[in-house]
């Protein structure tokens, strides 16, 4: 008898809330599960990425070739800045579990310093996140797009290296004007138009007989096809139909545009994870200034914080590798 | 509170004598491992682009498994999944590995497809 009422009332305790199978409390677990199903949102995107690169496997863009510049230097840098940026947000990943160690030590001041650093780590990549963007749709050397909505670059046959449009276009005298909304149906309008005309850039190549043409498709090497001048002046003159400069949604004088869709969208939503990572950040970091998890006894509300801070690390280690490395 | 971390990485062959030194030894870790990524990155060994593993170059594979092992130290280490119970971190970490195999699995079968429908069909798309 003694027994069977034992087993009620721990029975009643089992699932009247008292009991944590987890061992973990109800604030932690939700941001974990939120932590699991926003993992699969990003796998999602990364598989989607995968998904595209494996359809144009032959003709995807060379990161290394993408990605080349640091601020405040000029020249060619494949790589350095992104390793920058991964090791800042690393690096803030550290002060963050460092501040969630301290909290776990009552030690107020600690707590406030780390989650400081921490912020102004977010801080620096948010804006270096930006900074690439910026360049990224700026452009670097301009292309031309064909009829099929390929990509033709441009390089100096002896050096082997990239030209840009403006080292040999011509000019020409031109009445080519940008179509606006005024003067035709209200919808109907055209963004600002490039620095050249097809044509001048036809003319300038068949100018400049150190020219070539690399198009998109990868040889057995992984390198981009390069035509001879023959076959360079068939492409241009038989198959361009657009001057290209930067990025955007629809054209992309790397390659393929859905390249250029991809980085946006990923690093889109991954630079606004960081964006609402730091918001959250500086309102825990007031929090603390305020002493209200002094007062709560503990500093729970910094190490849930810190678990999403440290998601958003782990995204973008993931970023990293599969846009920049693979 | 107590607050118990178990303080050995690389299943016991490292062990730190605080929470805060073992945070510093996993950055140290994490730091190598982003560095050899990027020199490999730079470099492309010809021998690891050369040769394939599954249709897949090498180099590629090495970034593969090492972004895995750093996502592991981020995740056991800086988010303390090395402490928490054997539940929790199997409903966290089996579900999205799960999931995620399947699905990268089942797109990049289907990419490969469209890719050799495009590569072997009649119809040029390169105009």
């Amino acid at each position: 008898m003694d027994a069977t009422v034992t087993n009620t009332t721990s029975e009643g305790k089992t699932w009247g809330g008292g009991n944590k199978p987890l061992k973990a409390s109800y604030g932690k677990l939700m941001m974990w599960f939120f932590i699991v199903s926003d993992g699969l949102s990003f796998s999602g995107f990364l598989a989607a990425y995968g998904f595209s690169r494996f359809k144009f496997i032959d003709s995807w863009p060379i990161a290394d070739e993408v990605f080349t510049h640091v601020p405040f230097f000029h020249g060619n840098y494949p790589m350095i800045y992104v390793a920058f940026m991964t090791f800042v947000l690393i690096m803030s990943s550290v002060t963050m579990v460092l501040a969630v160690d301290a909290g776990h030590h009552m030690k107020k001041t600690k707590v406030i310093w780390y989650m400081f650093f921490t912020i102004i780590g977010g801080a620096i990549f948010v804006g270096s996140q930006a900074w690439e963007w910026a360049t990224f749709i700026k452009g670097d050397y301009g292309a031309v797009e064909t009829k099929g909505g390929k990509i033709l670059q441009f390089l100096d046959a002896e050096t082997g290296k990239r030209v840009a449009l403006a080292d040999f276009a011509t000019t020409l005298p031109s009445e080519r004007v940008g179509h606006e909304r005024k003067n035709g149906i209200w919808y109907d309008s055209e963004g600002a138009l490039p620095s050249y005309t097809i044509e001048e850039i036809k003319a300038g190549f068949a100018a400049n007989s150190n020219l070539l043409i690399r198009t998109q498709t990868l040889t057995e090497k992984g390198e981009k096809t390069i035509l001879s001048r023959d076959e360079s002046l068939l492409r241009l003159n038989r198959d361009a139909v657009a001057v290209v400069e930067g990025a955007n949604l629809i054209h992309n004088e790397y390659g393929t545009p859905l390249f250029a869709d991809f980085f946006f969208f990923i690093t889109g939503f991954h630079g606004f994870h960081v964006f609402s990572g730091v918001i959250i950040n500086l309102i825990i970091f007031f929090n603390v200034i305020l002493g209200t998890y002094e007062r709560r006894g503990h500093y729970e509300m910094v190490e849930k914080v810190g678990l999403y801070w440290h998601f958003v690390d782990l995204v973008w280690v993931f970023v990293f590798t599969f846009f920049y490395l693979v | 509170m107590a607050h118990e971390h178990k303080l050995e990485i690389f299943r016991g062959l490292l062990k730190f004598k605080s929470n805060v030194t073992k945070i510093w030894g996993v950055l140290i870790v994490l730091s190598i491992v982003t560095a050899v990524e990027v020199v490999l990155g730079i470099y492309k060994p010809e021998s690891l682009t050369e040769n394939t593993f599954i249709r897949m170059k090498l180099l590629n594979w090495i970034f593969i498994i090492l972004t895995i092992f750093k996502a592991y130290y981020i995740t056991w280490d800086f988010m303390h999944m090395r402490d928490e119970v054997k539940g929790l971190r199997r409903a966290v970490v089996w579900t999205g590995v799960f999931l995620i195999l399947y699905l990268v699995f089942i797109l990049l079968t289907e990419g490969d497809y469209i890719f050799n429908v495009y590569d072997t069909g009649f119809q040029s798309w390169d105009f």
